[in-house]
């Protein structure tokens, strides 16, 4: 694989530092490897995220305007250490305490629970609220082993336009739980992207197969299939979201009248074009299932380098999450304008 | 007859050899891991090593325990991920149980790992589910059962079985991690961080010997 980068153990450092130059004066490089922005008000509640690098634009690319305060990056697909973490809560901290938000991954988890020790340990308040969308990743019943991945895009939107709003961090957690719960993501993957460090693939798969529910660092999902159309694949696909909303008891089945939001994501190699022949179908099949796309989201936000894979998110909104979805959002890398929305 | 001890000195030069071994290791550690992760164990060990190589080169230390935690101390804040914490862990909880000994004994080899794997395993991982545990426990049993031997000996029978361990982890199905999701597909290879403890027992006991 050619990687145009300079030196493979400076891969994640040297990306965050051009992110920053990306927003031009209104984010700053802070501590190890962390990513802020300048004008956070006294008195905010503080939303972080972060994690590993290499799945750009996600985490650092949604710190803006509207969004995150602050990203934690780590190195290429490696958690953030403790002390990255610390200083990023430091950094965005405005005496209201700090949600962090992010994916549940073993190792983020142990990194951003240590970094939350440091944190307290110097009077911050912290409080953390994990994102585990991919449905295919573990049973409904057995959350804590499900994988986040492109459904935080939509939650993290949600959770930065309320961290706005709300007095205090109990009342942003509670947001971003709803908004969490309300998240379901399914994705597959055709080919691995590679390490950049390294050149090699993430993992191996057959040319004519497909990794049904697939994570985005290759994790094995459900099975491999063989290799089908768009449309088929969409359905598929569509299927085990309505199915895992059915399945779990902590929220509603998707029924008729409901409102969503529909994210299709891309992994890195799989295009625009591809991307927007499915998102024609899954319109098509929510249409026929009754119901209403609030908003979509189409193009390359959760990605692991050139793997070739596309995933489908499905957000339940309701009044309290539209409020906050149609506050307008801006960062280099996701903006959203004003607006009613609602097809 | 072996040494019957170390001194805070050629524990220092022990662990930056046990860091060579790794940083050498990295193409064996990324296939390792490639196999049941997403292959970035080895690059990540690499990174966390060479930052021990620079915490520790040419520094002098009050205390044995000093070093084990200067080790752990660079690997977290170095690596990230999950090996970087859990390392961490495991250099720095172990190190501290050292107190202020001058001396690394069999029976400080005993407490270094018994402290470092039940902080380990707080976190967790028990023996059987294809982690770095299935290297660390017996190793820390082993110590344990030697710890009235020369160090290089007791060093030498516990990367023996920190070796049997990473071995024996090729039988398990794993259960942490990502891993857990390959299920059965995860027999027959074994767990990259076991390995990787392995190494680093094994590297250890080599400088030792060569004293």
């Amino acid at each position: 694989m050619k990687k145009l980068i300079n030196h493979p153990l400076k891969v994640a450092d040297e990306l965050v530092e051009g992110l920053v130059e990306a927003y031009n004066g209104e984010c700053r490089f802070v501590g190890s490897r962390s990513i802020i922005k300048n004008d956070i008000p006294e008195g905010k509640v503080a939303l972080l995220v972060g994690g590993g690098s290499g799945h750009e634009p996600i985490y650092h690319g949604l710190v803006g305007r509207n969004l995150a305060d602050g990203a934690a990056c780590g190195d290429i697909f490696a958690a953030p250490p403790p002390n990255i973490v610390f200083e990023a809560t430091e950094a965005v901290n405005r005496g209201k305490g700090v949600l962090y938000l992010y994916g549940n991954y073993a190792g983020d988890v142990l990194n951003f629970d240590l970094g939350a020790e440091l944190a307290e340990d110097e009077g911050i308040e912290v409080r953390t609220v994990l994102i585990w969308d991919d449905v295919c990743s573990a049973a409904p019943t057995d959350k804590k082993n499900r994988r986040g991945i492109a459904g935080l895009v939509p939650i993290v939107k949600l959770a930065g336009a309320a961290s706005q709003k709300v007095e205090t961090l109990a009342e942003l957690e509670a947001i971003a739980r709803k908004a969490v719960l309300q998240t379901r993501s399914v994705g597959v993957s055709m080919a691995p992207g590679s390490i950049p460090a390294t050149g090699k693939p993430t993992f191996d798969i057959d040319e004519d197969k497909i990794g049904l529910g697939m994570g985005i660092h290759g994790e094995p999902g459900v099975g491999q299939i063989p290799m089908a159309t768009a449309d088929d694949l969409t359905v598929m696909m569509l299927d085990l979201l309505f199915a895992d909303y059915e399945k779990d008891e902590e929220v509603a089945a998707l029924t008729e009248g409901d409102e969503v939001l529909l994210f299709v994501n891309s992994l890195g190699a799989t295009t625009m074009m591809e991307l927007l022949i499915a998102l024609r179908k899954a319109k098509a099949v929510l249409s026929e299932r009754g119901l209403k796309v609030y908003d979509v989201m189409v193009g390359p936000l959760v990605t692991c380098q050139e793997m070739s894979g596309i995933s489908f998110s499905l957000t339940r909104m309701d009044e309290e999450l539209k409020r906050y979805w149609e506050m307008p959002c801006q960062s280099v890398c996701f903006s959203k304008m004003e607006g009613r929305y609602g097809g | 007859m072996g040494k019957s001890s170390l001194s805070i000195t050629e524990v220092r030069d022990m662990m930056l050899a046990a860091a060579q071994r790794i940083i050498e290791a990295e193409p064996i550690l990324t296939d390792a891991d490639r196999a049941l992760g997403d292959g970035d164990h080895g690059v990540g060990m690499e990174r966390g090593m060479t930052a021990v190589k620079e915490a520790l080169g040419g520094k002098d230390f009050p205390s044995v325990g000093k070093v084990y935690v200067g080790v752990g101390t660079a690997m977290m804040s170095s690596m990230g991920g999950a090996s970087g914490a859990i390392f961490g862990i495991l250099f720095r909880s172990g190190g501290k149980a050292l107190g202020d000994a001058t001396e690394f004994t069999a029976e400080g080899l005993a407490l270094l790992l018994r402290e470092g794997t039940d902080q380990v395993m707080t976190k967790g991982a028990k023996p059987g589910d294809k982690t770095m545990v299935d290297a660390l426990f017996p190793a820390a049993e082993k110590a344990a059962e030697v710890s009235g031997e020369p160090i290089t000996d007791a060093l030498s029978a516990v990367a023996a079985a920190a070796a049997a361990g990473r071995d024996a982890s090729e039988n398990m199905i794993a259960t942490m991690g990502r891993a857990k999701t390959l299920g059965e597909n995860s027999l027959g290879k074994p767990d990259a961080g076991a390995v990787s403890v392995a190494i680093i027992l094994a590297a250890m006991s080599d400088f030792a010997a060569g004293l």
